[in-house]
């Protein structure tokens, strides 16, 4: 069982949570994920490491809730505990020896890429961040990714905050007027991601996404997390999560994205059903 | 008194009714049926049937004991060799080991050497019998990787030669692929269970969510005072054939199909939380007693019709013949001398099979007639769901973390048949990850020649 040290509401239905997890915390790396399952019978969801002190063992993560098992993680509290919580698996991410690097996140994935901004900053490289939202309210991490970077451009979908528009409206207009990075890094919704890597191709700027796909046990046993990238068949979890942008086939990745969603809006409604009877 | 030439039947769910539940198909001998078939038992003075078993069941005197009526004692004979009766009586492939040597084989059938083995296993468990043993501890630390049948056997000799066990295990729970694997039907969970909380009581501790090359490598174990480790950790990766379409949405690995449903419980959804896509049609491609597990299973979820496409003949299929016996009287429809060219869609999803018929040529490098393709014989067969069953390789995460570790092309580990010895200096390994896949009984096998070279290092010390 592992203790939940600290709960935060960062935004309408996005928390961070963080977890005593000592075999985790002590080899994580950016870049890594862990996988949970909230209770017994419950799934087991691969989710991104948001933060994490490997000697004082523990992890943060940040998520959403967009499925059942996220919202019932959602209603643990502090000092509670989540059943199952393994990690870091992936690979970390390859950060050394850049130069200048353009940090780009999306939604939520904002949080798997603060501690690659950290970590950069922390080596000295020069980082440009550009922050997605819906809105203000949903916009997160706004203040610590501040002051570990030298350009921060904040986008809102509706305008609340920031630049009205999208990450990708930026990106193009760093590169148009000129900007060179050695490294573009994308992570958020795989239609992000694809936007993207297809304006960096057209600059020839070598871009990194992180694939989150279905997984079941994340260390290369179920070949759930499939994903062709340049014609060959990899698997996130083990040569992942980090990949070529511009090789990955996201089509074929949102495709296989919603391989359960009959399931999940089935076992969603149900739930509901559920709460709203027995007041849960 | 004649010897009956045939042994005693077990009785089984019906084909009918066990064809859509998960319930265990063979349902056990009883006192009196036990007793009966051990009585036909010859006692060999030079009992072949040892010879036959990898970890040398002393079988004549525990059947000698099942004669007498005394169970109790039989169960503390085969538990001096065998940790986990149980399980083996149940999966293990007598006809190939112990059953195939026995004397009476050659007039008529064998002793039913399983079966008794599960009676007597069984009986025990449920009357809540146990041998027990004098553990003297030696606060030597042992390492073991892996909580499946090598671990846990190496475990459990260890902890009664006095060891300090420690496993470690990647999943959620303990078992490997006696519980992510092997369905419940073939082997129930919860006697997996009982046998893995026998290995606790020895002091075993079983710490799990952790993986041994992520969240802690080989080096660090040693480092951290275990005087030995054994790798005992599967050949867990699928392999897939590579053809067009098997990224469609519909296609799974054997592997991802039956840990859903043994691991996951997903034949529960949405009681339990994990989904699985159930098929009207499912085509399981393989031949191996996977291909039957999995087969069985989407059966057991409701498909109409679930096809077993295997592109040599029955005769060269590497499952077992009870299993394949089984599917056949459940209704699976076996496609053999087929191979599979491409997998169809339509908007992602799987719609079908394409496939080549294969006629047999000359033997290949494993002894067994090579399948060829027959020219223009293609054909499409429709399916919604498709199961790769084709076999798996070694997990490179701790090879790739533990230096001096050396591995073969194909990414098992080089280990000494007898001692399980690596080529580096305290570290063992047996099962899977040394053979590749192979059968529960051969990994308990090299679990405990493993244990026992650990032993003989560890006691000069």
């Amino acid at each position: 069982m592992y203790r939940i040290l600290r709960k935060e509401k960062l935004a309408p239905g996005i928390w961070l949570m963080k977890v005593e997890a000592p075999f985790v915390a002590r080899r994580a790396m950016p870049g890594q994920f862990i996988i949970l399952r909230v209770k017994e019978g419950g799934e087991r969801i691969p989710l991104t490491i948001a933060d994490y002190d490997s000697r004082q063992g523990w992890v943060t993560i940040i998520f959403q809730e967009v499925g059942l098992t996220t919202r019932l993680l959602a209603k643990l509290d502090e000092g509670d505990t989540i059943q199952d919580f393994v990690g870091p698996l992936g690979k970390a991410s390859e950060l050394d020896g850049l130069k200048r690097v353009l940090c780009i996140g999306g939604g939520v994935g904002v949080a798997p890429l603060y501690p690659q901004i950290k970590y950069l900053w922390e080596k000295g490289t020069s980082v440009d961040v550009i922050v997605g939202a819906r809105s203000r309210e949903y916009l997160i991490l706004e203040d610590e990714i501040r002051g570990i970077c030298h350009n921060l451009y904040i986008t809102t979908d509706d305008g609340s905050y920031g630049r009205k528009g999208f990450v990708s409206d930026v990106l193009k207009e760093l590169l148009e007027q000129g900007n060179r990075y050695d490294r573009v890094i994308a992570i958020g919704p795989l239609i992000m991601m694809k936007v993207v890597s297809g304006i960096t191709k057209q600059y020839d700027v070598p871009t990194v996404v992180s694939m989150n796909p279905v997984m079941v046990d994340g260390t290369g046993m179920c070949g759930g997390c499939r994903v062709t990238v340049g014609g060959q068949v990899r698997y996130a979890c083990v040569d992942g999560p980090d990949f070529d942008g511009h090789l990955v086939d996201f089509d074929e990745a949102m495709r296989r994205q919603r391989m359960y969603r009959e399931e999940e809006e089935h076992i969603c409604k149900l739930t509901e059903k559920l709460t709203e009877k027995e007041g849960l | 008194m004649a010897i009956k030439a045939k042994r005693v039947p077990m009785r089984e769910q019906d084909p009918e009714v066990r064809r859509r539940n998960f319930n265990e198909v063979a349902l056990g001998y009883s006192l009196e049926e036990a007793v009966e078939e051990a009585k036909r038992c010859l006692q060999c003075k030079k009992p072949m049937c040892v010879e036959g078993c990898p970890v040398n069941v002393m079988i004549p005197q525990f059947i000698a004991a099942v004669v007498e009526g005394d169970i109790e004692e039989a169960f503390k004979i085969i538990r001096r060799t065998n940790n986990l009766p149980a399980i083996c009586g149940r999966v293990c492939p007598q006809e190939t080991q112990c059953e195939q040597r026995c004397v009476l084989g050659k007039r008529g059938e064998p002793v039913a050497i399983g079966r008794l083995e599960r009676f007597v296993a069984d009986y025990c468990m449920d009357r809540g019998i146990d041998d027990e043993v004098d553990i003297k501890p030696n606060g030597k630390k042992v390492a073991i990787v892996g909580a499946g049948p090598a671990g846990l056997t190496a475990a459990a000799d260890l902890a009664k030669l006095g060891y300090d066990v420690t496993i470690f295990e990647a999943f959620h729970e303990p078992g490997g692929v006696l519980i992510y694997g092997i369905p419940e039907f073939r082997l129930p969970k919860a006697l997996v269970k009982k046998e893995i909380e026998g290995l606790k009581k020895l002091g075993v501790k079983i710490l799990t969510n952790v993986i041994v090359g992520k969240s802690i490598t080989i080096d660090e174990l040693l480092e951290e005072g275990y005087k030995a480790v054994f790798i005992g950790s599967g050949a867990g990766l699928p392999k897939f054939m590579g053809i067009p379409g098997e990224n469609l949405n519909g296609v799974y690995s054997a592997n991802e199909f039956l840990t859903r449903i043994n691991l996951m419980k997903a034949y529960d959804f949405p009681n339990s939380h994990t989904p699985i896509k159930r098929g009207k049609k499912v085509a399981v491609v393989g031949g191996g007693n996977v291909a039957m597990d999995a087969a069985r299973s989407a059966l057991r979820l409701g498909a109409d019709e679930v096809h077993i496409v295997y592109r040599r003949s029955e005769a060269e299929m590497p499952a077992r013949l009870e299993e394949i016996h089984h599917a056949k009287e459940e209704g699976i429809i076996f496609d053999v001398l087929t191979n599979p060219v491409e997998i169809l869609g339509q908007d992602g999803w799987v719609k079908g099979l394409k496939c080549i018929r294969m006629e047999l040529g000359e033997p290949d490098e494993s002894g067994r007639r090579r399948p060829v393709p027959v020219k223009d014989s293609e054909f499409v067969m429709d399916a919604d769901i498709v199961i790769m069953a084709i076999g798996t390789s070694p997990n490179p995460l701790i090879a790739s973390t533990t230096p001096g570790l050396e591995v073969q092309k194909w990414g098992g580990i080089i280990a000494d048949e007898e001692t399980g010895a690596t080529s580096k200096d305290r570290v063992y390994a047996g099962g899977d990850a040394v053979t590749g896949a192979a059968t529960v009984i051969l990994a308990m096998g090299a679990g405990k020649k493993a244990a026992k070279a650990i032993h003989e290092r560890l006691s000069k010390e």
